[in-house]
C-alpha cells in the first residue's frame, strides 16, 4: 500500500461570484521515502494541493470530492481532533517564509518543546534534548544557546533551518514544502536543498516540494508534477520530464528557462497568459496558449495517456512524440 | 548589428553611501561615564564602487540581498545622494546637480522597477500613467502629439492600445511590467536602470519581458543596467557582468568569461550554487559562516571570514580590483598573488 494516495480530489472555494474549482480530478500516490516535486506558475494551484493533503485549507475552501488516504485513513474526512494528531507529528509542513512561520515572542526553544509536548509524554528537560538533537542535524551551530533565541535573532537561512528542524521534530513520514527557498539567496538555497535532501535521505522521509524552480526540482526529487490551471498535466519520472518533455506546456516552460537560451538570442516564451480560475476555458485548459490544438482540444478535457515512463494530459501526445522522432531521424540522416 | 563597446556612457567613480542607523540627534546621545556622548552607527551600503557602463551594453549587477546593487542603482538614479564619490553621465558629472539642471538627465535615463504592483499608481488609468512623463519632458507638445507618443509605445511593449482606458488592477503581473517598461520608454531614454525587473513574475512570463527589454535594446540603441540576483538570467542577458559582495566590486567581466572562467572565490560559491537542469543533486561549493553585518564592516577584503585561500593580507589589506590574464578585473590577493 501506498504511504499516501489522492484519488479524485477536487477543492473548490466558495467565492461571491460563485464556486471556482481550484483543483480537480488530482489522482496520484507516494511510496515512503519518495521525494515528488510539484512544479507549476502562480495560480496553478501548487500551494492549494499541498494544503489540502493535510487538510489546512480555510474557508472559504474546502474539499468539495474526493479522498486523500494515508496510512487506509481518509484525512479529508477527519475531524480537528484528529488531524492534530497527524498534522505536525506524521506529516510536517514547512512555508516559505519563515519569519511568518516562527512565532516572533517565543524563543526557538519554546516552540520546539511545545511542539513536542503536544504530541508525546514526556518531561520538558527531554523535550529540550530533542530538541537540540534536531538543531545539531539542520548543522546549526551552537545549539544550546540558540534554543534560547528570538527568531529575530537569526538569519534568514538560519530561521529556515530552525523551520526544518521543527519539521523533523516528531520523525514525520512525510514532508511537505512549500516554496522553502523562494524567500532565500541561492547560496542559502543551495545549502537548505543539499540538507533537505540528505534529512530524507538518511530517515526515509518522503518530500513533497513545491516550487516554481526547475533547476531545484531536477536536482532533488525523483519524481515531478507539472501543474496547470488546477490539473496536474503531467507526470512522471523528474529525469524524463526535464530531458524529454511531452507536455506542450512543461516543453515551453523549460525552454523559456534563460539556461535554455543561446545568449544574448530570445528566449523561447509561451505567448499569453495562464487563465484565471474562475474562467478556465472548457477543454483544454492550456490550448488557447498552445501552438498544437486541435478542434477536439476545445471540446474534452484530455484524459492521461501513458507515453515513456510519464503521464501527459495531452490529446497530441501520440502526435507530437512521431513528429519529435520524425525530426531525430532527419537530424540523423542529415548527419550521415 | 555591430555594438560599439568602447564609449564609456556612466562613470561611478569612488562610490560610498552610508545610511545612519542611529535617529536622529537626540536619540545618538548616550550618557557614559559622566560626560554625554554622541554616538552614531552607519549601515555601510556601499564601500567604493568603481564602474564604467559602456554605450550600448547591458551590465548586469548580481549579488545576494543586502550587498548593495539595489543602492548602486537609485544612486545613479539620484534618488539617493552618494555619501562620497561621483557619478558622472557623458563626462558631466551628475550627483551634485541641481533638480533643474538635472532634468535632461532625467529623460535620458530611465528606470524600472522590481514590483509592477506597487511601481503603478493604482488611481491612474495606463494612458494617464504613460502620458505624464512625456508631457512632463516635452511640455511643447499637444495633446494629439502626446496621445501618438503612448500609443506607439504601448504597441511596442504588446500592449493594445485601447486597453489605456484600464487600471493597473486590470492587468496581470506580467502586463503591468510590459506598462511600466513602457513608461520608462515614453520618453526615449539613451539608459535605462531595471532593478530585479523580473523576479516577481512566473517562469513563462519572465522569458516574455526579458525579449520585450532584449528587442528594445535592439530597436532602440539602449544601455541597460540591469540589477538582479537570479544568476541564470544574467547569463542570458548581459555582455558584462559586475558582482558585488558587501557593498563591493569582486569581479568584473564579460558574462562568458566570468561563468566560464570565474576567478574570484565568492564568484565561483555563487556560479556553484545556481541550480541546473543539467544536474543529478547539488553540487555546490559552501561558504563558510554567513555574510558579516554591513553596520562593522570586516577589515581588509571583506570576504575574508569566508574565504577558503584567506591569509594574513586579506585581514588588512584591502584588495583593489585587477586585470587578470583572463581579462576580467578581479578584486582578490590570492589571485594576484597567483595562490588561486
Amino acid at each position: 500500500m501506498a504511504l499516501l494516495e489522492v484519488n479524485n480530489l477536487e477543492v473548490c472555494f466558495g467565492l461571491r461570484k460563485g464556486e471556482v474549482k481550484a483543483l480537480r480530478n488530482i489522482d496520484f500516490k507516494i511510496e515512503r521515502g519518495e521525494r515528488i516535486g510539484i512544479v507549476g506558475e502562480s495560480g496553478a494551484g501548487k500551494s492549494v494541493l499541498g494544503f489540502s493533503i493535510i487538510n489546512l485549507i480555510s474557508q472559504p475552501g474546502y474539499v468539495s470530492q474526493g479522498e486523500v488516504m494515508f496510512e487506509g485513513q481518509n484525512l479529508a474526512k477527519m475531524n480537528h481532533q484528529q488531524l492534530r494528531s497527524i498534522r505536525g507529528n506524521r506529516i510536517s509542513m514547512i512555508f516559505q517564509d519563515p519569519m511568518m512561520t516562527l512565532n516572533p515572542v517565543l524563543t526557538i526553544g519554546d516552540q520546539m518543546v511545545e511542539c513536542l509536548m503536544e504530541h508525546r509524554t514526556i518531561s520538558k528537560q527531554d523535550a529540550r534534548n530533542i530538541a537540540v538533537q534536531k538543531l545539531q542535524q539542520v548543522y546549526i551551530p551552537s545549539p544550546e544557546t540558540r534554543l534560547d533565541q528570538y527568531p529575530h535573532e537569526l538569519s534568514g537561512g538560519m530561521r529556515q533551518r530552525v523551520v526544518i528542524a521543527i519539521g523533523l521534530l516528531m520523525d514525520p513520514d512525510i514532508i511537505i514544502a512549500d516554496e522553502p527557498t523562494t524567500a532565500l539567496d541561492v547560496t542559502i538555497q543551495a545549502e537548505i536543498m543539499e540538507l533537505m535532501l540528505e534529512l530524507c535521505e538518511r530517515n526515509n522521509v518522503a518530500l513533497i516540494l513545491i516550487t516554481h524552480d526547475l533547476g531545484v526540482v531536477s536536482q532533488v526529487t525523483q519524481r515531478t508534477f507539472v501543474m496547470y490551471a488546477g490539473r496536474i498535466i503531467e507526470q512522471g519520472p523528474t529525469k524524463e520530464i526535464i530531458n524529454d518533455a511531452q507536455h506542450p506546456y512543461t516543453q515551453g516552460l523549460i525552454n523559456a528557462l534563460p539556461q535554455m537560451g543561446v545568449r544574448g538570442k530570445r528566449l523561447h516564451q509561451i505567448r499569453g497568459a495562464m487563465p484565471s480560475l474562475q474562467s478556465v476555458p472548457v477543454g483544454c485548459a492550456f490550448r488557447e496558449r498552445c501552438d498544437y490544438a486541435i478542434e477536439n482540444c476545445s471540446h474534452n478535457v484530455p484524459d492521461f495517456t501513458e507515453s515513456g515512463g510519464c503521464k501527459v494530459a495531452c490529446h497530441m501526445v501520440a502526435e507530437l512524440k512521431r513528429e519529435e522522432q520524425a525530426v531525430k531521424l532527419e537530424i540523423k540522416g542529415g548527419a550521415q | 548589428m555591430i555594438v560599439q563597446l568602447n564609449e564609456s556612457l556612466l562613470q561611478i567613480r569612488d562610490l560610498y553611501k552610508r545610511f545612519s542607523i542611529s535617529g536622529d540627534f537626540l536619540d545618538q546621545l548616550r550618557f557614559e561615564g559622566g560626560k554625554i556622548k554622541r554616538h552614531q552607527e552607519h549601515v555601510h551600503a556601499i564601500n567604493g564602487v568603481n564602474l564604467d557602463i559602456l554605450k550600448g551594453e547591458a551590465l548586469c549587477v548580481v549579488g545576494e540581498s543586502g550587498c548593495g546593487k539595489s543602492t548602486v542603482a537609485r544612486t545613479v538614479m539620484g534618488l539617493l545622494n552618494p555619501s562620497s564619490g561621483s557619478i558622472s553621465y557623458e563626462g558631466q558629472r551628475i550627483d551634485n546637480m541641481s533638480g533643474k539642471a538635472l532634468m535632461p538627465y532625467r529623460k535620458k535615463m530611465q528606470m524600472i522597477f522590481q514590483n509592477p504592483y506597487a511601481s503603478l499608481n493604482p488611481r491612474m488609468t495606463v494612458s494617464e500613467t504613460l502620458a505624464e512623463p512625456v508631457q512632463f519632458h516635452n511640455p511643447k507638445w499637444s495633446g494629439a502629439e502626446v496621445r501618438d507618443k503612448v500609443h506607439e509605445v504601448m504597441f511596442s511593449v504588446g500592449v493594445d492600445p485601447s486597453w489605456g482606458v484600464r487600471f493597473p488592477h486590470e492587468f496581470s503581473g506580467g502586463q503591468r511590467q510590459r506598462i511600466s517598461i513602457a513608461r520608462a520608454l515614453a520618453v526615449d531614454p539613451e539608459f535605462i536602470v531595471a532593478d530585479e525587473p523580473i523576479s516577481a513574475l512566473d517562469v513563462s512570463i519572465q522569458a516574455q519581458v526579458l525579449n520585450l527589454m532584449m528587442d528594445a535594446q535592439e530597436q532602440r540603441d539602449l544601455t541597460y543596467m540591469f540589477i538582479t540576483h537570479d544568476l541564470s538570467v544574467v547569463e542570458h542577458f548581459g555582455t558584462r557582468v559586475a558582482v558585488m559582495y558587501l557593498g563591493t566590486l569582486c569581479e568584473l567581466g564579460t558574462s562568458e568569461q566570468l561563468f566560464d572562467s570565474p576567478r574570484h572565490p565568492y564568484t565561483q560559491a555563487l556560479m556553484s550554487a545556481i541550480p541546473k537542469l543539467a544536474d543529478d543533486r547539488p553540487n555546490h561549493i559552501k561558504l563558510q559562516g554567513e555574510v558579516p553585518t554591513p553596520v562593522n564592516l570586516p577589515s581588509g577584503c571583506v570576504f575574508h571570514g569566508r574565504c577558503p585561500y584567506a591569509d594574513d593580507r586579506c585581514k588588512q589589506e584591502i584588495p583593489q580590483l585587477i586585470v587578470t590574464d583572463s581579462g576580467t578585473q578581479v578584486a582578490c590577493h590570492a589571485v594576484e598573488e597567483g595562490r588561486i
